[in-house]
Order: C-alpha cells, then structure tokens, then sequence
C-alpha cells in the first residue's frame, strides 16, 4: 500500500514538532550537568565553555545526596517487592476464582484514581503522628511510614494490570498442575507465575517509578533522616547560590537507573497495559 | 471481563455432595478473600480510614491549637463549609479562582496531550525505519522521575539564565524584553506547558497499545474503497480507540485535575496566583495556616466534584455505547 504524500508530510511534521519538544529539556539537562558554574549564572548557551565533569563530584558535597539516594533506593524498592507479592495474590483471587465482590474490586481501580491526595495526605498525617504519641511506633520520619503508604499507590493498579496478565496465561496449564496434585498456591507458584514473568516486570518497574518519583507525601512525611530524592533535590536551591549545574547533573544521575529500566522493558509495560484494556 | 470460572474450583476434595437441600460451601471457598487480604487491608489502612477520617476533620475546627490533640476539636458542623464556600469572603474567593484556574489548566492539558498522543500514535503507525527510536525517544518524559523533568524546566523558564528565554529572544530574535516564566501571569502558561510534556507520552502509550489491537486489514480494504487517510482515520481508528479513549481521557482528566506535584515542584515556595492549581491551593491553605479542617472541607468539596464530573461522564458514555 503506498503512503500518500499528505500523509507522509504529517508524520514528518508530526515527529519533528514532538522531538524536539520532548527532548529540548532532556538536552539542557544533560549539557548544562557539565557546565562550570559561571554558565550557568549567565545567559543561556546552548554548549558549555568548558565541558567539565566537576558537578558530577561536587553535588554529592552540597546536599547529602547519596543519604537521599540510600533512602530512595530503600523506599522503592521495599514499597516494590511488597506492593509485588500483595498484588500476585489478589490477582491471582481475581483472575481465577469466581467470588462474591470480584467485579467491585476491580472497580474500585479507577475509583482511587479520583481521590486527591490531599484529601487523606493530611488525615493519613494526624493518624502516623497519633500513633506515635500513643504507641511510641515513629512513622513519619521513618522509612517505613513511607514504604507502607507508597506501596498502597501502586497496588490497585498493578493488580489490574497483572490480573489482565493471568488472564492471558491458559487455565489448562493451572488445571494440570491441580490434577497432577498440585495445591492452589504450588499452581501459582510453580506454573503461573514463571509464565507471567513479563508482566510481573512490568508491574515491578511500574511499583519502583511511582515510589521513586513521589513527591507530595514525601514532603510531608520526611525529615533530615529519611529524606527521598523527590524533595533532596529541590534543597540544592534553597542553598545562597543556586547550583543549576548541580542540581542537573543530581537529575541525570537519579534519571538514569528508572529511564534505561523502563526503555529497556517497554515492551512489557505495553504488553501488561494491553492485557488489562482489553478485559 | 468475562466470570466463567465459577465450574473450576480446585482439585478433587471440590464437588458439593448431590441431594441436599442447601449447597454448602465448597472446600476453600475462603481461599480468594484470603489471597485478597492484604491487598485490602493495606488500602483501608492507607486510603479508606484516612479518608473517612478527613471527612470527619472537615466537620471540625481544626486548627493549630488541636492538632496533637485533636480528639478535643470543638464540632463545628458545616462551618469550614460555609466559609470555604462564601465567595465574597477572602477564603472563598481565592478558593474560587483556583478552581476556574483549575479547569482552564485541565481542559488545556487534556486536550492537547491527548492530541499530540493521537498525532504520534497516528504518525508511528505504519512501520518505517527509526520507528523503534522515535517511539522510545517519545516515552522518555514519562519514564523520568517526575521531579527531575519539572527540575529541568524551572531551569529553562528562568528569566535570564533560561533555555527558553534564551532561545526565543536570543536565537529568535523575538522583539521586546525578556519575561518571567515563573511569576505573573505567565506562571500559567508554564505549568501548562510542562504538565503537557509529563502527560502526552501516557496518551501516546495508551493509544499506541489501542492501536496495535486494529487489524490491518480494515485499512486494506478500505483504501481498496478509496478512503483518504483523513477518512480511514475518523471512520476506523478513532471508533475502535472508543474503550482505550473512554478510560484514557477519564485517568487524564482525574490526574491533571488533582495534579499537585507540577506546581509545587516548579514553584516552590513562590506560588504565584495564576499558577495556583487546587491541589496546590488547598496544600497551602492547610499548611501554611496549619487549619487541616477548613483545609479537609476543601478536598471533600473537590472530591465531590470529581466523583460528579466522573458520574455524569460514564453514565453519558454508558448511554450512548448502548445507544450505538
């Protein structure tokens, strides 16, 4: 089928205007991450001076950002692992069992997605804030205050993502292992989910970007102890001078795990998404 | 979703006996609510309880002096209410302009992101070479931490140290002085712009996967019929988008409305008044002024908007599928 000329000049258009829309920011984050820090002080310029690596050693002296990182790396991927485990078995329920209150939990999906969070940032404040006082658990300030919130922002969804994914999976190969004597769990373990490996990657990534990338709960509920990367790096400009070369060279280098992460496994984001739009 | 699973129930202990009168319950019937468990435990813990506990916040007067002790705050009915809703009082008004502001935003942002997601899941269609490159180049905004991208942009939008600034009236040649992106009115059309780059690559992503449920055929045959890309566009693409579309724009429009972390993140501390989105607003109201009931009555009220606005959406959409 031949492409007609309109349509051609469209998509050249099309991916023109978007390229350099999208990567525009990527860029002056990238080059201005190896800029002195008199360039950045100046007026705009699309190349560096000098091209210099010196940011990328001084960031770690203005903020105690490898604390930050610690702390986000810790965060994310404990809010990961159980948000994981938590929503393997609920989908598992739903994608297999036929039981009073499936359909209204998978509504319940887009209905979290409506709540502001505001609206229980501050009563969810009060409450970990109560607690302490009656019963001496610390959960503002601790990490583990901000492992069991995050971990709850992920679940619905990724359970309606991986629920879509066990559709996908033949209950022949479940109901083979059940003959053969396999309990429920055994069947889960040993056969569903090696066959949904893909989609369990892509839940996986999805929990760890939506921990790492947090920003308001974070700024609520950290302090010196358990900051994240989310509010760390927003200090390097309450300092007297604002190291912009800094602060760009600290994004490249917090981007970079979550962005060649997902590139790299975006098939399977794609892949999962699909499998729960089309339930 | 399809229920069909109901005859298959685990192993060889499953079965109900024949001929009694009342089916008894099967043999680890409690299994499903049990592997549900913890998923729901977890959401009423972080979600259902705070929430019910800020509706009730909402009916107190709850300010500073009863914050570690707030069991004592005087009940004060639909009070905070009243004042959040009294337009001519200080409080109201700012609430007020915050959400028309609110909604000039969401409408910009849906609209546009939406349309620039179509434009390339329309563009990266047809397989050509540099597909794979542009698709994975284009999810990049979404795949940074979402502070790291806003970061970026407060960078450019700098008055005098600025990319944009810089570009336009340096590279440009744009006439006249350069502006402040970040305070005055123009604080809005920044946080539109960039609230966009976060979101357009979600609806690309989105429609991208629609897309790729649309066999190929249909549009074989229909340029065999003559139909111009334009046609084949409004007459089979966008009808079988329909569900992708209908949960898409609903998610986006959710999101964008409550979108917090743009403003903060580009604004700080600084928040001028045309960048004042609700979230942030009501942030700032409870914060600043430590009043978490005025500020509670104030997510409830939105809250009830959103769950209307969603209501009146889906019922619409309901009708007219059935109608179709």
């Amino acid at each position: 089928m031949r492409e007609t000329t309109s349509a051609k000049s469209f998509r050249i258009v099309v991916i023109a205007v978007l390229t350099v829309f999208t990567v525009i920011p990527v860029y002056v984050m990238v080059i201005s991450g190896l800029k002195p820090l008199k360039d950045v002080q100046g007026a705009f310029s699309w190349w560096p001076s000098t091209l210099t690596i010196q940011p990328y050693i001084d960031m770690w002296r203005t903020v105690p950002l490898a604390s930050y990182f610690v702390n986000s790396v810790i965060v994310a991927s404990a809010a990961t692992v159980l948000s994981l485990i938590i929503a393997i078995f609920a989908s598992y329920a739903i994608s297999r069992y036929n039981f009073r209150g499936r359909s209204l939990f998978s509504n319940t999906v887009l209905a979290t997605q409506m709540l502001p969070g505001v609206l229980f940032l501050l009563p969810l404040f009060l409450i970990f804030v109560n607690i302490n006082t009656n019963f001496g658990v610390q959960l503002v300030g601790t990490r583990i205050g901000l492992i069991i919130t995050y971990l709850t922002f992920s679940l619905p969804f990724s359970i309606w993502m991986l629920a879509g994914y066990f559709d996908g999976i033949p209950r022949e190969l479940d109901e083979a292992a059940k003959v053969d004597g396999c309990g429920p769990m055994r069947a889960l373990i040993q056969v569903i989910l090696p066959a949904a490996r893909p989609g369990l990657v892509a839940v996986a990534i999805y929990s760890f970007m939506t921990s790492w990338g947090e920003v308001l709960f974070a700024s609520v509920m950290t302090t010196d102890a358990n900051r994240t990367l989310a509010v760390g790096l927003q200090l390097y400009s309450t300092q007297t001078n604002v190291y912009w070369n800094q602060i760009m060279a600290a994004s490249v280098v917090v981007s970079i795990p979550i962005v060649i992460g997902f590139l790299l496994l975006q098939k399977n984001f794609v892949a999962g998404l699909t499998a729960g739009a089309v339930k | 979703m399809s229920a069909t699973t109901a005859t298959k129930k685990s192993g060889p202990s499953a079965g109900p006996p024949k001929g009694k009168p009342r089916k008894p319950r099967r043999a680890g019937w409690w299994l499903p609510y049990a592997l549900l468990a913890p998923a729901i435990i977890f959401e009423v813990v972080i979600h259902v309880i705070p929430m019910a506990t800020g509706i009730w916040m909402s009916f107190l007067k709850l300010t500073k002096m009863f914050i570690s002790n707030w069991g004592n705050a005087p009940v004060i009915g639909l009070k905070n209410y009243a004042v959040a809703l009294d337009f001519n009082s200080a409080v109201g008004a700012g609430l007020l302009k915050s959400f028309l502001i609110t909604v000039a935003f969401t409408i910009l942002v849906v609209g546009i992101s939406w349309g620039f997601g179509m434009a390339a899941a329309v563009a990266l269609q047809k397989s050509f070479f540099g597909r794979g490159f542009f698709r994975t180049l284009f999810l990049i905004p979404y795949a940074l931490p979402m502070y790291a991208g806003v970061i970026a942009w407060k960078f450019m939008l700098q008055k005098d140290t600025g990319a944009l600034n810089h570009l336009l009236y340096d590279n440009l040649g744009l006439p006249g002085d350069k502006p402040f992106w970040l305070i005055g009115d123009n604080a809005f059309w920044a946080v539109v712009i960039v609230a966009i780059w976060r979101l357009w690559p979600f609806a690309f992503l989105m429609l991208m996967a629609g897309l790729q449920s649309i066999p190929n055929d249909v549009y074989e045959a229909s340029a065999v019929d003559g139909a111009k890309p334009l046609r084949q566009w409004s007459a089979i693409t966008l009808p079988m988008l329909r569900p992708v579309n209908m949960v898409l724009l609903l998610v986006m429009f959710l999101w964008t409305f409550n979108d917090f972390n743009t403003p903060f993140v580009l604004f700080g501390g600084s928040q001028p008044p045309a960048g004042d989105l609700i979230s942030f607003h009501i942030y700032n109201a409870s914060f600043l002024t430590w009043n978490f009931g005025s500020g509670a009555a104030m997510s409830v009220l939105l809250l009830l908007f959103l769950l209307l606005v969603s209501g009146v959406y889906l019922l619409v959409m309901n009708r007219r599928s059935k109608r179709a």
